[in-house]
């Protein structure tokens, strides 16, 4: 098997500037890559399925299942349902944190001052969770579906004292990881610096989109990490019989 | 597994004193409320038992426990003795204020039949689990469903991170009679599943009974 399995040229691509929120669905047999701009770079993610957006984005089974508490290169990302959401198929960075979530505006603005519209214009400062929000209430869904969120990109060491500590600089300018949907995946975004990144100046990082077409050879990898993903991909295939 | 970062603090409440005492058999879920000022006690009373619980605030249950708020905030993996378990709207609900365990997890979840037949086995979809006991408990009280269920805590659970990043479920580091006392900020809902997993030494493969005390 090769070190990385190049997909097919992108279809499309979109620039997801820093402070940005994108959702859209990430079909079946597409890849979607993220690639740090300027280095730095955190995506605050959450997914559900599409067609029954009650599955939704289970970290803790993620984890478990996969004895991780890092997500990278091999992993999936599993709904509550047992079936695999997106594999990660590729991932330069080689860390993404399930600890950290997101700031919301009160946390934002007791980090970083203040920072309104009305001030600021469009170089206001946006949160997390209100980024989130309102992807989620694009698609009917609500408060209630913010759950633990995955922040890509993003390295958080957990020290011998249990202490969490965000370790800077995880993801340089070019790195990439890319995402492969086994299902027709709801796929939510958030651009902003990591909640625990101690820089004090406001300045979230822009990420680049990608989406290809993608056989599903190319999470074979994911499949093959360990008993458990292969069972995943059962019970994800079983949705498409 | 090394328990020198645990901190360990006791309490002096009696059981006596009590307004509540209910014991919540293996595999069994549990519904409560407390009010603000109230203090509740998690018995372990035979040892090793996961104790899978979430919060709500009572007068908006869609307010709940946040874990990656709460761990963000505290700066430490593991809730003790001093943790402030903040909601989804950024409140405190609870407090830990004694807890003779000295760690529980909150990155682990919740077993549940679909994730079971993932890290075991597809034949072991019908066995019991912690979310089948959620959801029961959640509607038939009726203020709860589904989408409320976030990650919850499991008090009493070992689940230690590696420098590495990998996530290990270690042998638990309670035993009969370790105990975790929670103060609750404002008035909350408990739901409580008392862990039916057979298939990992979350439990010592032995589910048991945990006692619930409630003080004034």
């Amino acid at each position: 098997m090769t070190l990385h399995h190049t997909p097919s040229p992108a279809a499309v691509e979109e620039l997801l500037p820093g402070g940005g929120h994108r959702s859209f669905v990430l079909r079946r047999g597409q890849l979607l890559r993220l690639t740090d701009l300027e280095g730095g770079a955190n995506v605050a993610t959450l997914m559900f399925n599409a067609l029954e957006k009650s599955e939704r984005l289970n970290l803790p089974d993620s984890l478990k299942c996969q004895h991780t508490a890092k997500l990278t290169r091999g992993h999936c990302l599993y709904s509550d349902m047992g079936r695999v959401l997106a594999a990660i198929t590729a991932d330069t960075a080689g860390w993404s944190d399930s600890i950290g979530g997101v700031l919301d505006a009160a946390e934002v603005h007791e980090k970083y001052g203040a920072g309104s519209f009305q001030q600021l214009r469009n170089n206001c400062h946006r949160n997390g969770a209100d980024n989130l929000l309102i992807e989620l209430g694009k698609w009917g869904l609500g408060r209630s579906d913010l759950l633990m969120v995955l922040n890509l990109f993003s390295r958080v060491d957990v020290e011998a004292d249990s202490g969490l500590r965000f370790v800077p600089g995880n993801s340089r300018a070019g790195d990439f990881i890319e995402l492969y949907a086994p299902m027709d995946t709801l796929v939510v975004l958030s651009a902003l610096q990591h909640p625990l990144d101690p820089a004090p100046r406001y300045a979230p990082k822009p990420v680049q989109l990608a989406w290809m077409r993608a056989g599903p050879e190319v999470a074979e990898h994911c499949r093959g990490s360990c008993a458990e993903n292969a069972r995943g991909f059962l019970n994800t295939e079983r949705l498409y019989l | 597994m090394s328990t020198s970062t645990a901190t360990v603090t006791s309490s002096t409440r009696e059981a006596a004193d009590a307004c509540l005492r209910h014991v919540i058999p293996a595999g069994e879920p549990w519904v409560g409320e407390l009010t603000a000022g109230q203090t509740i006690r998690l018995l372990d009373l035979q040892g090793n038992q996961a104790v899978d619980t979430l919060f709500f605030a009572r007068a908006n249950p869609r307010e709940r426990y946040d874990p990656q708020r709460t761990l963000r905030r505290q700066g430490n993996l593991y809730l003790s003795t001093g943790t402030v378990l903040y909601s989804n709207l950024g409140r405190a609900l609870l407090t830990i204020v004694a807890d003779t365990c000295g760690r529980h997890d909150t990155l682990g979840g919740a077993c549940a039949q679909e994730s079971n037949t993932v890290r075991y086995a597809l034949e072991k979809r019908h066995m019991h689990s912690c979310r089948d006991s959620f959801l029961c408990g959640c509607l038939h009280d009726g203020r709860l469903d589904k989408r409320d269920i976030g990650a919850n805590i499991n008090f009493f659970m070992n689940v230690p991170v590696t420098p590495a990043g990998g996530l290990t479920f270690e042998d638990g580091i309670s035993a009969p009679g370790k105990y975790v006392e929670l103060r609750a900020e404002t008035d909350v809902i408990v739901l409580i599943s008392n862990c039916p997993q057979l298939n990992n030494p979350c439990n010592a493969y032995d589910p048991t009974p945990v006692e619930v005390l409630v003080w004034n």
